[in-house]
């Protein structure tokens, strides 16, 4: 399990190129990207992510584990930004790597339905009028139970 | 114990931690004796209903024993991914 949290950008393709070259045996690779939204209207100035460094990494490494012990994986990785981020930047990935693809799609969506709620980041949206923190929505809670 | 607060908690109430000397047996207790002491605490714990709370980084519940802990952590649901 690689898990990284970190304000810096990633490079998508490198990241999913060196985690799939690191795989052995394994025939399915899955990678999710997750994207800062631009806002409709007045449009998004910067998006501010604030974590709980400590508690973010072993929040992280503990979900990274479950999904380990639940499907049939080679290996899990998970990169998460936080500090300034704009419109179109990308925030964070997970990559899984199994030997059929079924258990890396699987484990790749209960690593993200997982991350949203379970893992300490907050995220707050400037605009030319303002700011306001992103609020926790039912679904993404409501999410987790069908796990 | 160090009291740690995240996101519209840590703005509510002026600061991003605080080390402060408790006799609160749980988390509740806690809460009540922040509530005390000034209107930004009544204000940051006003609906406990929206806010989290981690003890030594382990995401818990309110009535969550603070004996032996080090760090309590309040925050709003948290938005990742």
């Amino acid at each position: 399990m690689i898990i990284r949290v970190q304000p810096e950008p990633f490079d998508l393709g490198s990241e999913t190129d060196a985690f799939a070259d690191a795989q052995k045996s394994m025939g399915a690779v899955v990678t999710f990207t997750g994207i800062v939204r631009d806002l409709p209207g007045e449009g998004l100035d910067r998006m501010e992510i604030e974590h709980y460094p400590g508690m973010t990494e072993k929040a992280l490494e503990k979900i990274a584990a479950q999904a380990m012990e639940r499907w049939n994986l080679g290996d899990i990785l998970i990169i998460h930004r936080y500090g300034n981020l704009k419109a179109d930047d990308r925030i964070m990935m997970v990559a899984t790597s199994s030997r059929h693809r079924a258990d890396a799609f699987a484990a790749a969506e209960f690593l993200m339905d997982y991350l949203k709620s379970r893992a300490p980041f907050w995220k707050k949206e400037f605009t030319t009028s303002g700011a306001e923190w992103v609020a926790a929505k039912d679904e993404d809670e409501a999410a987790l139970d069908r796990w | 114990m160090d009291v740690l607060y995240f996101a519209w908690v840590r703005e509510r109430i002026g600061i991003p931690r605080e080390t402060l000397e408790t006799s609160a047996k749980t988390v509740t207790d806690l809460v009540d004796e922040l509530r005390a002491r000034e209107d930004r605490y009544r204000a940051a714990f006003a609906d406990l209903s929206a806010l989290r709370v981690a003890v030594d980084q382990e995401l818990t519940d309110f009535d969550a024993s603070l004996e032996g802990v080090r760090e309590v952590a309040f925050f709003p649901p948290m938005t990742g991914g």
